[in-house]
């Protein structure tokens, strides 16, 4: 039994399966990317005024990833390429390229997640907020570096109060905070008491890592970037394995292995796709 | 070119021949045969079926007699589920976990695998001419991830705290806050069954627009085909946006964010330990924006068998085979925006409670024209009373009962009073279940001769018909009375809190009347139960001990799955067909028999025999 | 590796695809592809670098930031989608499919939001976000 239109397009659509049910496939990424992305858009419009973190990720490390999925994404697409020219000794250059920007893209990422894991907020009893990356940590202290001490609004912040009401931008600029009224001990470790800290009303202390707990903007974006993650790594094993045990197809049927190439790759540009938007809205914007 | 051609032929030859020696595992378990994946969606959904089924019998008799010691199972359900079910009494933790996975397991594990992915599986391929899915292996591969699910959400009533236990609509925060792990079982549950309905729906739709055989155009669909076809396009598009919600809340529920979870949330009198900032109503909405094409996804199918046993019993053309077609694409299309009149209690603004109760009221046009459709089609036709026709026929009543008192759930207004009561229940009941599950008997009953070769018993099928029909009636006829008296879904005492007999002094408890139906709709549900043992026989019984099959087309049906050998083999048709008619050519004038299958030539269909 | 692509069937049967279907490509077509490519790989570092360059310069309001940073966003995801993922030269049904998608995609996020923001879609007016504020103290 052979299932018709494996290789050879259909007369009446012009497609191969795989190409349809890739498409298709697609269409449900969309979808699913789009919900989170709604989610996004409402938690930001939902935010109390000037919640709304701004510039908190590392834009450089951000823009070498973005720029590392665009190698990627034109590799893939040299490598299909290469295979319509018959150069199969390109194909598996490309898409070594391919696997390794992919695997450049996921240590990056992890670093940044670590980074987001040590570092730490805390409030102190008397509003201040400190801000910066744990030394070491204890039961009853912990040590942050690269502190970022924020004064209480009602201390500092006289003159910005009355802009904030007028002014449209001002919203969101409370978190440009680091910026703007932060006294910078970049160097200096401080090691502060748990005694010295402000409590929630539920009794913990108000103390947190930005992992995904600490606040919307925190839960959306370790949401998104890790389902992406997760579509880079499934996407990098499918190429990974079509560069290597699925080759063997190339010299029985190289015309399916080709079509093969095209589909992974489909749906390669498409994580790199959703990257292209999640980089400005989470990093930039 | 020739050579590697030749060298595949052949090797895949070899591997064919290794198929089928291989045996039992390949054959029956791990397959890659759209018909023995149909086989195996149908007979874990139906087993689901009756395992929701029977969550609702001991809810029933928790609401009849509430308080008192179940009979028969309340020892084991002790032993099971320990203290939520202490001294075999049902208590409100266990009426909640029951109820939340009655839905669940109704919904996402009987109805919709039973009606898209077993009759779909089985049947799809057969009626387009396809040799099999356009991806058998990840057909397979779909079965497995759904089995999967139901197993997580199977295991789930056996660990400490029991399942999930908010419903099956799961609204965050009350999803979130419960302390137990029921909810996190239920989420990963979730994702593995949409994982796999999003990878079914994908080969669906594949196998429709690619592997149609030769003649077989659009309009020469079956309308069944078309049914799953509208069907597939709404899981693909519906259900992504659930995983997302689904992937939150299992993130408010693991990694300890705010989702859904609103800033100055109180849980039982003490302000909640979470950062805040997040949107209760944002879960509605990505829930309902799949739930509510859920419904159609439910219905669809249904109306696909109804449309097949119609024609063929009637013994003519089904009347208004486009604006059926059309009818079901609107249907798909509007499905998508008319959710959140599940949600006009919300206080989400009366213009968008407007917009959505006009949705709401236009996409009941289509749905009234495809029963219109089926009611003119029996008219002048020479009807034969079998047991799929009999459950057909049912449907179309039950599905007119259930629709027309969903109107004025659709009015936000007449909504306000009756959300949320028995009203509600009795009104997708019977969409539901005298609804899409008596045409999924149907097709039970109609293509079961296709998948064994035997028929199935008429006496007890007929039997079976007609104590259901009674039952189904008894259980749900009396709820309208009760939602429209005032009575609330989720009263786990049966509402006897709410009776005037308890509250003497205030004004508009529930008559006695209304709290002694719980009883007499308790007693049709067990009668219910017992209607369908002999269903369960007779199933079983027939594959080796029914009455053979007469030919391989014993319905004289014109459509191609019964064009095969019986059951069809791999790769189900010995050549491949061409389609030279529509799907429904009955009694057609000139013709030699009162049926002309689809893949028959004029030249052929017109000899006198 | 080169020899042996020298004798590989793939060159036979993409030509032959060509001929028969007449819309394969043969290898004047790739080769002017790829050309394609490369001029779209050089805008999209482009792209990139310009929206991390305008994103330090702070617009006043805030959202001509978001506007441009999503433009950016939208020519680039398009150049990406229309030709390295071919859609500028698709077949039908590849657009009827997408062309779904994308209305009940803009659907969703549309009516979402709106039933959160009786009256407005998204809320670019800050004096009413303070009003918000102040009643919520």
């Amino acid at each position: 039994m052979d299932i018709p239109y494996t290789t050879h397009p259909r007369e009446d659509t012009g497609l191969y399966n795989a190409k349809v049910g890739i498409w298709l496939f697609l269409a449900s990424e969309v979808m699913l990317f789009g919900a989170l992305f709604s989610a996004y858009i409402l938690l930001r419009v939902g935010a109390a005024p000037g919640t709304w973190p701004m510039h908190l990720l590392n834009v450089p490390l951000g823009t070498i990833n973005t720029l590392v999925l665009i190698i990627s994404s034109v590799t893939v697409v040299m490598a299909w390429a290469s295979l319509k020219m018959n150069r199969f000794d390109r194909f598996k250059i490309y898409q070594t390229v391919t696997v390794l920007c992919a695997l450049i893209f996921l240590v990056i990422k992890s670093f940044e997640y670590y980074d987001k894991f040590t570092h730490y907020q805390v409030t102190l009893a008397d509003g201040t907020v400190l801000d910066g990356h744990v030394v070491t940590k204890d039961t009853n202290s912990i040590t942050l570096h690269h502190v970022k001490e924020i004064k209480p609004q009602s201390a500092t912040n006289t003159v910005a109060a009355p802009v904030a009401a007028g002014a449209a931008a001002t919203a969101e600029q409370g978190g440009h905070a680091a910026d703007g009224h932060a006294d910078d001990h970049s160097h200096g470790e401080r090691k502060i008491m748990f005694s010295e800290l402000a409590k929630h009303e539920s009794g913990r202390l108000k103390m947190s890592n930005f992992g995904p707990w600490h606040n919307t903007y925190m839960a959306i974006y370790f949401t998104l970037t890790g389902l992406h993650a997760l579509h880079v790594i499934g996407g990098a094993l499918v190429i990974a394995y079509l560069l290597g045990p699925g080759t063997k197809m190339w010299f029985s049927d190289p015309e399916r292995f080709t079509n093969r190439i095209e589909v992974s790759g489909l749906f390669w540009h498409f994580v790199d796709l959703v990257w292209i938007f999640l980089f400005p809205v989470l990093y930039l914007l | 070119m020739e050579h590697s051609t030749q060298t595949h032929a052949g090797s895949h030859g070899d591997h064919h021949h290794h198929h089928e020696e291989l045996g039992f595992w390949k054959k029956y378990i791990f397959s890659t045969d759209h018909k023995i994946i149909g086989i195996q969606y149908g007979l874990t959904s139906l087993l689901f079926l009756l395992f929701g089924f029977f969550l609702m019998i001991v809810m029933r008799w928790q609401l009849a007699w509430p308080g008192q010691p179940i009979p028969v199972i309340g020892g084991v359900l002790e032993k099971l589920m320990g203290a939520p079910a202490s001294g075999g009494v049902m208590s409100s933790d266990l009426y909640n976990m029951f109820g939340a996975m009655h839905g669940t397991i109704m919904v996402f594990l009987a109805i919709v695998p039973l009606a898209f992915a077993a009759f779909g599986n089985y049947v799809v391929p057969l009626q387009i001419g396809a040799p099999d899915m356009a991806f058998p292996r990840l057909n397979m591969a779909s079965y497995w991830v759904f089995f999967l699910g139901g197993v997580v959400m199977f295991v789930s009533f056996f660990i400490p705290g029991g399942p999930a236990q908010a419903g099956w609509t799961s609204y965050s925060p009350l999803a979130s806050i419960v302390p137990t792990d029921g909810q996190t079982y239920w989420l990963v549950g979730m994702v593995l069954l949409i994982t796999s309905s999003l990878l079914g729906a994908v080969n669906f739709l594949a196998t429709i627009i690619q592997l149609r055989a030769p003649g077989m155009t659009w309009m020469r669909l079956p309308f069944f085909v078309w049914a799953q076809f509208v069907t597939g396009f709404l899981l693909l598009l519906a259900f992504p946006p659930l995983e997302a919600a689904g992937l939150m809340q299992l993130m408010d529920k693991v990694a300890g964010t705010s989702f859904f979870l609103p800033t100055g949330l109180m849980v039982s009198g003490k302000p909640a330990d979470i950062a805040g900032g997040g949107s209760p109503l944002l879960w509605q909405h990505l829930f309902w924006f799949l739930a509510h094409p859920e419904v159609y996804v439910l219905i669809l199918p249904a109306m696909g068998i109804v449309a097949e046993v119609i024609a063929n019993n009637i013994r003519k053309p089904i009347w208004g085979y486009k604006p059926l077609v059309y009818s079901a694409l609107t249907i798909g299309f509007l499905s998508f925006i008319v959710w959140a009149h599940h949600m006009y209690l919300t206080g989400m603004g009366t213009a968008i409670s407007t917009f959505f109760q006009t949705t709401t009221i236009i996409i009941s046009i289509p749905s009234v024209i495809i029963l219109t459709v089926f009611f003119i089609s029996l008219w002048g036709g020479s009807i034969r009373f079998n047991t799929p026709m009999l459950f057909v026929l049912a449907f179309l009543v039950m599905f007119g009962i259930g629709g027309l008192t969903g109107l004025p759930l659709g009015f936000s207004y007449a909504d306000l009073y009756l959300h949320d009561s028995y009203y509600v229940i009795a009104h997708f009941h019977y969409i539901v279940a005298p609804g899409t599950i008596f045409a999924l008997f149907a097709g039970v009953y109609y293509w079961f001769p296709k998948m064994t070769g035997r028929m199935m018993s008429e006496f007890w099928g007929k039997i079976h018909f007609w104590t259901s029909l009674i039952f189904m009636n008894l259980i749900f006829q009396p709820m309208f009375a009760q939602g429209m008296a005032g009575m609330s879904r989720r009263m786990y005492d049966g509402a006897v809190n709410y009776s005037a007999a308890t509250n003497p002094d205030s004004l508009g408890g529930l008559s006695d009347a209304m709290i002694y139906s719980n009883r007499t709709i308790s007693i049709a549900a067990f009668c219910l139960m017992i209607a369908q043992i002999p269903f369960i026989i007779n199933l079983f019984y027939s594959i080796k001990g029914g009455k053979k099959a007469a030919n391989d087309n014993p319905w004289d049906a014109t459509t191609l799955e019964w064009q095969t050998p019986t059951p069809p083999g791999h790769g189900n048709f010995d050549v491949v067909p061409t389609v030279y008619r529509g799907p429904y050519e009955y009694s057609v004038p000139g013709h030699a028999r009162d049926f002309t299958p689809q893949n028959m030539p004029d030249a052929i269909a017109t000899k006198k025999a | 590796m080169a020899d042996h692509s020298a004798h590989s069937p793939a060159a036979a049967a993409s030509a032959h695809k060509a001929g028969a279907h007449g819309h394969g490509h043969g290898h004047h077509d790739v080769a002017k592809e790829v050309r394609k490519y490369l001029l779209v790989f050089g805008a999209l570092i482009i792209g990139t670098i310009l929206t991390v360059a305008v994103s330090y310069i702070e617009l006043h309001p805030h959202w001509k930031n978001i506007a441009i940073g999503l433009v950016i966003a939208l020519v680039k995801g398009g150049l990406v989608a229309a030709f390295f993922m071919h859609l500028i030269d698709e077949k039908k049904l590849v657009y009827g499919v997408l062309g779904a998608t994308v209305f009940f995609f803009v659907g969703l996020m549309y009516i979402t939001l709106w039933s959160m923001e009786p009256g407005s879609f998204i809320r670019l007016k800050q004096p009413a976000a303070a009003e918000r504020t102040a009643t919520q103290k």
